[in-house]
């Protein structure tokens, strides 16, 4: 039997969506028992939010002061403390998993299976390699403790409902000092979540400029939509960087992923490859977005947007 | 500081499109094209500013490969890199016996600052530099966009999901670079004349005391499922008309 911990990702208030898609991902293997802990300063209502997870069996508590921020310095000892009695310990395929997990992997003296996009057995299963461009099935050793970090635009997030135990854990490990938190600047844009708005707007380098991006947040706003951009308009300053969706930003599945002016460079398509349907609106017709968008509309996003955003 | 290392990895193209091979036993990369990972180029970039503004003595460029490897070894000491090392090994090495690699010459070489790329655009794994981090007992700044060297610590911008989260971290320590740190300079000619002359090592694994790790193996390779073909439509009625027919406005 797989005893699975999964490591909750959140902001000190609310459970990030990504542990109920870990949660998902575990409950594919046979007969896994599923614990989910949560450091936090303070936990209870973390917990809760975890406890209520489908398939959930329990939820571990971790308080501490340090567990405030979660930097992975001071969360990777306390992990390995408490994955004694686990089999598997899988967290989320975001920048917080990305950075956690591979430092408890190596604590534990294992390499680890990073992206799972589905699962073959208990210690076999499917990850993307080169820019999504290829699948590998990957076999991991099973005499030694298996750490993975989960891709959660493969999966759905499970049922709500549950009512699974909660328990707190204490445990006695020195932690580092040599890592501070300084601050977080993070644009509240009163939009939907990129990874898990059911809808998504994103432009490239087309949009021309910051200010030309209104015309983006405004079909948004119609949409009830999150918004997105490539790494081209971010890299010239158009929006905020945690609006880049790609291979090296987020990986994303709405149901409706609207792309304008976005050429589509395949580091860009892998980011979008589990979106219900594409809309691509581009000028040039041989645009590399044309390929993979479900409706195609040849035209000039400067005309296009401001009607489109009036029809709907 | 006096040293920092940094890793080049040896990659396809980043703008290869990589085929399957039909034998599902990996990519096609014969006769494709072969380039320096391109957030290691940052990574390595970032190192020669750190250097160059009195902040370190020695850039050494680390590589681990067979010996076509030395081709990025080379790029990176034209960039600027003071000395390189390529570390022996046949087909790839896991992230974690990597990492050990680089724990191995970090202590060897009393390293202030390694900065390595945050993922190579094959493996896609985004692991070594956590995993260094953790074998050598230091801090990590992973995904940096702007890096500030203040004395004995690093002030590092991280790009995260959020936004821009701001740490602090004692050197020495792992930092591992992300696209928009900076623009890698170009390699002009006289510079790959020069690093013809400046040292290449070679060393394997054994030199270095490092076992490798258990490793997690590739059973196969498949191309990812295709989308189906779309349709065009001609203006912004049709487009409309076609999203209310699948139900999403």
């Amino acid at each position: 039997m797989s005893k699975i911990l999964i490591i909750a990702e959140h902001d000190g208030k609310t459970l990030n969506p990504s542990t109920a898609k870990c949660v998902a991902c575990a409950a594919a293997i046979d007969s896994a028992e599923i614990d989910v802990a949560v450091f936090a300063a303070n936990a209870a209502e973390l917990a809760a939010e975890a406890a209520a997870i489908a398939s959930v069996n329990r939820v571990l508590t971790v308080e501490r002061a340090e567990n405030e921020q979660s930097l992975s310095a001071i969360l990777a000892p306390q992990i390995v403390a408490l994955a004694s009695d686990y089999s598997h310990v899988f967290g989320p395929s975001t920048t917080f998993g990305r950075d956690l997990m591979p430092r408890v992997a190596a604590l534990l003296g294992v390499n680890q299976v990073s992206d799972i996009m589905s699962v073959a057995g208990s210690h076999s299963f499917k990850r993307p390699v080169y820019a999504g461009n290829a699948v590998v099935t990957v076999e991991a050793p099973a005499d030694v403790k298996l750490v993975a970090t989960v891709r959660v635009a493969s999966w759905q997030a499970p049922a709500g409902g549950n009512s699974a135990g909660i328990e707190s854990a204490a445990i006695d490990v020195e932690l580092p000092g040599h890592t501070r938190f300084v601050e977080l600047a993070a644009g509240d844009t009163g939009r939907p979540d990129l990874q898990t708005a059911t809808r998504v707007v994103a432009a490239g380098r087309a949009i021309g400029s910051e200010e030309n991006f209104d015309l983006v947040y405004k079909l948004a706003d119609v949409l009830g939509a999150g918004v997105g951009a490539s790494r081209a308009a971010v890299d010239a300053g158009y929006c905020p960087n945690d609006m880049q969706v790609g291979q090296t930003g987020k990986i994303i599945a709405p149901d409706l992923y609207i792309a304008v002016g976005i050429s589509g460079a395949i580091q860009h398509l892998t980011g979008i490859k589990d979106a219900g349907t594409i809309v691509a609106i581009n000028k040039d017709e041989e645009a590399p977005i044309f390929e993979v968008a479900d409706i195609g509309l040849v035209g000039d996003l400067f005309a296009v947007l401001p009607e489109l955003t009036e029809a709907l | 500081m006096d040293t920092i290392i940094v890793g080049l990895k040896r990659v396809v193209d980043y703008n290869v499109r990589v085929q399957v091979k039909s034998d599902g036993t990996g990519v096609e990369t014969d006769g494709v094209k072969m380039s320096i990972n391109p957030f290691d180029e940052v990574a390595l970039e970032e190192a020669l500013r750190i250097k160059e503004s009195g902040q370190a003595k020695e850039v050494i460029a680390v590589s681990i490969g067979d010996s076509a490897a030395q081709q990025q070894l080379r790029t990176g000491l034209a960039m600027g890199a003071d000395r390189a090392i390529l570390v022996a090994a046949d087909g790839e090495t896991d992230p974690l016996t990597v990492a050990r690699v680089f724990k191995a010459l970090a202590d060897k070489e009393g390293a202030g600052l390694v900065l390595l790329g945050k993922q190579a655009i094959d493996g896609d794994n985004n692991q070594i530099p956590q995993m260094l981090a953790a074998l050598w007992d230091r801090p990590q700044a992973t995904f940096a966009s702007q890096i500030v060297i203040e004395g004995d610590t690093a002030k590092v911008i991280r790009e995260v999901d959020a936004g821009l989260e701001t740490i602090e971290v004692d050197l020495p320590a792992v930092i591992s670079a992300d696209l928009r740190l900076n623009e890698p300079r170009y390699v002009k000619l006289p510079d790959i004349m020069k690093a013809k002359k400046k040292p290449l090592d070679e060393i394997n694994l054994a030199d270095l005391g490092v076992d490798a790790a258990p490793a997690i193996k590739e059973v196969s390779y498949a191309p990812p499922e295709e989308r189906k073909k779309g349709i065009a439509v001609d203006d912004v009625p049709a487009l409309v008309a076609a999203l209310k027919d699948k139900g999403l406005v």
